[in-house]
């Protein structure tokens, strides 16, 4: 009956919904008396509701209801908000999350997991009935008659009506036109109209908007007299209708005529006098109409006023856009960079100054184009963050903690892939930071802390790099712990004396856990390390700082965007690869002499401080002609110094990255590839990989050695 | 008699052309109202509020209003009185769309000068039936 495409639009919207909903639930409790707030979520339940039973989710209208009855209460301020009402809208929301289809395992069609559904819902409104009841008793509400056009299968025998039908005077002014209403009787069977035109007036007190017309029918149809009633339904009090069943249908024609000649009489007799009473009437709806328009008026103010105060996003002002559009766009703007590039480099050869003219407007008419198309794939933090109020709120409460999530720079823009990837990294320090971090009520209060935990969210940009601090007042990392675990897991050798920088890492090797007991939210050992590869292939890094019984915090940085990099060209023999610029540091030249120095070992030595660093020639097998000054780029990665020896630095490039493609997938050390100028191609280098697999194989040198 | 025919319904289909706004903040009920009305014929324009809906009907004449009720800014209820004021669209029918549990709404939307109603959840045959109940 309704499309498919109108059923994608609603679980669409309704997810959307869902999600504003369950932002609203939570900004709701912390101010429980804001009536925007109330209003938002109920119609939110109320769209929702509406819109689910059409699109064929007859469960969640049903469930639905009830919860939007609670607060239609509280609207009206017969019902405060409370914790226990959040509480169970909260999981309301969750239990319509799931009817829309999103949780994957229920798409199985397991009855028994739809019965569990149905029972937690039912629950949830027991809960909510007597929630009611225990305040105030919901009053059941009055069923509407419906619209019934569905054609009444049994036969009737026909019977014969008698209608008096006279509209109220405004009738006009409800948009209703009496001939059609005559017209419907009209189709449902024979019929017989007596036209009173005697109410009309005199021309210079008639109102032409006024109908002064009444009717009296005789029907004779075998619909029955619902299908009259339902002709008559929109009808409004005012205006007079009587239906009367007559057996014998002459007779009611007869008596139908002086029926209508009593009343004609009647109606002249008071004519007079209605028409006065009616005209004050109108001067009286009028007045009022006028009042209310006036009051509607300053209340659209107030509710301007208070929408700017949320700084809420003009729907109309945003538009829509699928995610694969914008991909195409930014693929065509990456293809655009590039072939600039070329254009600049044959402009150069040229001597021709209009033609370097023309190629400088394009590169910086290119230039703004990237930015802005890559900004539109920026999307604030703050979406994120806010589903971990979620997170937070669930979780504390599971386990017994009380903590307090507070976010700053929400406004910080991302990459949306970056964004999406991001969420699931996040949860496990999250989680961990209330289950490791936070203390017990009781224990904070020993400690002399407050009994509500804090954990700060904050985000800000600082250049082609955004800062993500996850920190908590808990009760820190335990750094001899740490060791002694990483001891007795051969992780560092006995008698270590590894930094504090060191000690921390090790949270992120794989399987490492300190965690006395395995809790249903963490302690298994996996999730740091999972945590550290997800930023890792996102190109950023992790850093972990903590002081015992202070509290921890863990610094992610990720790079604005994945489409395009700011990259170090650089040459080795014939070949040119792009080392990404945001991790170097610096470039020092290096002579065949330096290098027979320290006997061949590949360290540098800096001001005093000794590099290592790694010959990507070598490591390569690159053959051909060694030059006799070679460079080595210095780059930072996590933390740690490291150099990577090249033929030739070459310069900075606007590096559009692409993928090698499934073939090359496993190749280490490379992470992808980009067109330079001339249209050759150059691989980017993985110098984080690059690193990690050199200090393995040097740890196997030693323990060989050893 | 192909072409003439062809014609007729040609005319037909511009005759029967009455223009409907639909007003409802929930895009999903706007889609069908909207998809369910052009199949049958009618140009449908669409607004998200009470406000958008008088925004956009300035200087235009419509044939008929669909509105919900519940919509920020400008409820269904303003919007049907600022309609009932304004000399153009004073006598167009206008019906609402309202739940069952709206029934106190529904007086009070009839007393602003609504024409009918359509309860939700309803099916596109349901919304044509008044439609044409009420436009004729």
């Amino acid at each position: 009956m309704i499309p498919d495409v109108h059923q994608k639009a609603f679980i669409e919207e309704a997810t959307e919904l869902l999600s504003e909903l369950e932002q609203t639930l939570l900004d709701l409790e912390e101010n429980r008396d804001d009536k925007d707030l109330i209003g938002k979520v109920f119609r939110a339940l109320h769209t929702i509701k509406g819109s689910s039973g059409m699109f064929g989710f007859d469960e969640m209208a049903h469930f639905t209801h009830d919860i939007e009855n609670v607060y239609d209460l509280i609207r009206n301020g017969e019902l405060p908000v409370t914790k226990e009402i959040i509480d169970l809208t909260l999981a309301a929301r969750d239990q319509l999350y799931i009817m829309l289809g999103h949780d994957k395992s229920n798409f199985s069609l397991d009855g028994n997991k739809t019965e569990e559904i149905l029972n937690k819902s039912k629950k949830i409104i027991e809960e909510y009935r007597k929630y009611s009841s225990k305040n105030k008793a919901i009053p059941e509400p009055k069923p509407v008659p419906e619209v019934k056009n569905t054609c009444r299968s049994d036969l009737q025998s026909s019977k014969s009506y008698n209608i008096h039908f006279k509209p109220s005077q405004n009738i006009f002014m409800g948009g209703t036109n009496p001939v059609l209403l005559l017209n419907e009787l009209r189709d449902l069977g024979e019929t017989r109209f007596i036209t009173h035109t005697e109410a009309i007036p005199d021309l210079s007190e008639m109102n032409p908007e006024f109908c002064y017309f009444y009717w009296d029918i005789v029907l004779t149809t075998d619909k029955g007299i619902d299908a009259i009633n339902d002709v008559f339904i929109f009808l409004g009090d005012d205006s007079d209708l009587q239906i009367k069943e007559c057996e014998n249908i002459d007779s009611v024609t007869n008596n139908s005529k002086d029926a209508g000649n009593v009343k004609i009489q009647q109606g002249n007799a008071n004519a007079g006098d209605s028409a006065l009473e009616s005209a004050l009437d109108n001067d009286k709806i009028k007045s009022n109409v006028e009042n209310k328009a006036d009051k509607n008026k300053s209340n659209s103010k107030k509710i301007k006023d208070n929408q700017d105060a949320h700084h809420e996003i003009d729907s109309a002002s945003s538009l829509r856009v699928s995610t694969e559009k914008l991909d195409e766009l930014v693929n065509l703007v990456s293809e655009l960079v590039t072939i600039q590039a070329r254009l600049v480099q044959i402009a150069s050869q040229s001597d021709n100054s209009a033609i370097m003219a023309i190629t400088e407007e394009v590169e910086r008419i290119t230039w703004e184009l990237r930015d802005s198309a890559l900004n539109i794939r920026m999307l604030p933090i703050g979406t994120t963050f806010s589903k971990f109020k979620r997170l937070v709120r669930d979780l504390s409460n599971e386990l017994g903690k009380e903590v307090e999530l507070t976010t700053e720079g929400a406004e910080t823009e991302l990459d949306k892939t970056v964004l999406e990837k991001l969420n699931d990294p996040l949860i496990h320090i999250i989680r961990n930071s209330i289950d490791h971090g936070i203390e017990n009520p009781d224990e904070r209060e020993k400690g002399n802390k407050t009994r509500m935990g804090t954990i700060k969210l904050s985000a800000s940009q600082s250049g082609g790099n955004v800062l993500i601090k996850i920190s908590d007042d808990g009760a820190g990392i335990d750094k001899e712990q740490i060791k002694a675990k990483a001891i007795a897991s051969k992780l560092l050798p006995e008698n270590s004396d590894a930094s504090d920088a060191d000690i921390f890492s090790m949270i992120f090797a794989p399987g490492f856990s300190t965690a006395k007991k395995v809790t249903s939210v963490s302690g298994r050992g996996v999730g740091m390390d999972v945590v550290k590869r997800s930023i890792e292939s996102l190109r950023g890094s992790v850093e972990i700082e903590s002081t015992l019984n202070k509290g921890t915090t863990i610094s992610l940085k990720l790079p604005l965007t994945l489409a395009i990099i700011d990259g170090l060209l650089v040459k080795i023999a014939e070949e040119t690869y792009v080392i990404p610029l945001s991790s170097v540091e610096e470039c020092i030249e290096l002579v065949q002499s330096d290098i027979e120095k320290v006997n061949g070992r590949h360290i540098v030595n800096i001001r005093g401080e000794i590099v290592p660093y790694i010959d990507i020639r070598e490591r390569f097998g690159i053959m051909g002609f060694v030059p006799e000054i070679r460079q080595v780029v210095i780059a930072d990665i996590n933390g740690t110094r490291i150099g990577f020896m090249v033929d030739k630095v070459i310069g900075q490039h606007q590096t559009v990255l692409k993928t090698l493609g499934k073939a090359y997938k496993n190749v280490d050390g490379v992470s992808g590839a980009t067109i330079l100028g001339d249209g050759s191609v150059a691989l980017i280098l993985d110098i984080t990989k690059l690193a990690d697999k050199e200090t393995y194989e040097e740890s196997l040198t030693v323990g060989q050695l050893a | 008699m192909d072409r003439g025919r062809y014609l007729n319904k040609h005319k037909q289909r511009r005759e029967m052309s009455k223009i409907i706004l639909t007003v409802d903040d929930s895009s999903s009920i706007r889609q069908v109202v909207s998809f369910t009305l052009k199949e049958a014929g009618y140009t449908v324009l669409e607004a998200c509020d009470g406000q958008d809906a008088l925004n956009k009907i300035t200087g235009s004449s419509l044939h008929m209003v669909v509105t919900d009720l519940n919509m920020p800014n400008l409820d269904g209820i303003g919007l049907i009185k600022k309609l009932r004021m304004d000399p153009i669209h004073k006598f167009i029918p206008i019906i609402m769309l309202t739940t069952e549990s709206q029934n106190e709404k529904k007086m009070e939307g009839k007393a602003a000068g609504a024409t009918g109603w359509i309860v939700k959840p309803f099916k596109p045959e349901q919304l044509l039936a008044v439609v044409k109940k009420v436009l004729g």
